[in-house]
């Protein structure tokens, strides 16, 4: 008994060890977004490419699985992942723009050099829809099913390799 | 020489301390609204940069969550609106203070726990100290 005592700090150093170990593989940066699981907010917004139509959130809903992608032309990483939404737009993907908190000529220009993936993209100057979908980076990528409900929040910059991990399999289980 | 250089250098160091002190300026109609407005600044956590609060980051989000924090005290919501309207965004992770509910109980009644468990073990110590000594007599 007297010699087990001895073993104690050494149990609990091992305890401890392996706690921080687990603890070193977390991400703190991996947020779980409020959102998921809850249709996207209200909005009504009039859009970049036709300053005239209002959109709101019922346009969202009917396509089976589309995106939501927050981006602005002041944006870095968004001119690294515009080709990519290019391409998944090419492929078919329904995918609908919110422009932030940016100036309407440059985001028409914008997506006149670089291709238009959107669906519609939102003009959001205020970047209130952006707060109301808990965006805190730019870009930001959201998945939603055709109920408007969302499944799954990317922050970053959207690549071929994300796609795979992170949305391919909530897509096709 | 030295004297004037010395002048230059206070002239310097005050302009730039006062552009330093350039920020976003809120009103408040009354004192109880900067008071609410300061307390959910230090409160509420800045979603980007994770270790500070919104009164210390100049971050875009921290920014704009200011702006919001001050539009929602000016609109009269009360505190658990705020709350709960940064919370529907943003998650539990914004609150500094988090809120005493299924998931957080480990937190609040862990340290509580760890007290107890030392009082016992201390407790233990001194009662079987104290039987050994009442053997011994």
């Amino acid at each position: 008994m007297k010699r087990l005592k001895l073993f104690i700090p050494l149990i609990i150093f091992v305890l401890l060890a392996i706690l921080f170990t687990l603890g070193l593989g977390i991400d703190p940066h991996k947020m779980p977004s409020a959102l998921v699981g809850r249709p996207v907010p209200n909005f009504s917004l009039s859009t970049v490419q036709d300053t005239t139509r209002i959109v709101d959130q019922e346009q969202l809903k009917g396509h089976g699985f589309a995106l939501i992608n927050i981006w602005a032309t002041w944006c870095g990483p968004c001119r690294q992942e515009h080709p990519f939404l290019v391409k998944l737009a090419n492929n078919g993907f329904p995918i609908f723009g919110v422009n932030a908190k940016d100036e309407l000529e440059l985001a028409q220009q914008w997506l006149k050099e670089r291709g238009d993936p959107y669906k519609f993209s939102a003009f959001d100057p205020e970047g209130r829809l952006g707060l109301d979908l808990g965006v805190y980076g730019y870009p930001e990528t959201f998945l939603i099913n055709s109920e408007g409900q969302v499944l799954h929040r990317f922050a970053g910059v959207l690549t071929e390799k994300v796609w795979q991990r992170d949305f391919i399999p909530l897509i096709n289980p | 020489m030295k004297a004037i250089f010395q002048a230059v250098l206070i002239v310097v160091v005050f302009v730039g301390s006062q552009s330093g002190l350039a920020k976003e300026v809120y009103d408040f109609s009354n004192e109880a609204e900067r008071e609410r407005f300061h307390r959910f600044t230090y409160e509420l956590r800045c979603p980007k940069c994770q270790s500070q609060n919104l009164a210390g980051s100049d971050s875009q989000i921290s920014q704009d969550l200011k702006r919001e924090l001050h539009r929602l005290i000016i609109d009269g919501k009360t505190d658990d609106e705020i709350l709960d309207f940064m919370v529907t965004r943003y998650g539990d992770f914004v609150l500094y203070r988090p809120q005493f509910q299924s998931n957080t109980l480990l937190l609040w009644l862990g340290p509580l726990a760890l007290i107890l468990i030392g009082l016992g073990v201390f407790g233990w110590i001194l009662f079987r100290k104290m039987s050994a000594q009442s053997t011994e007599e």
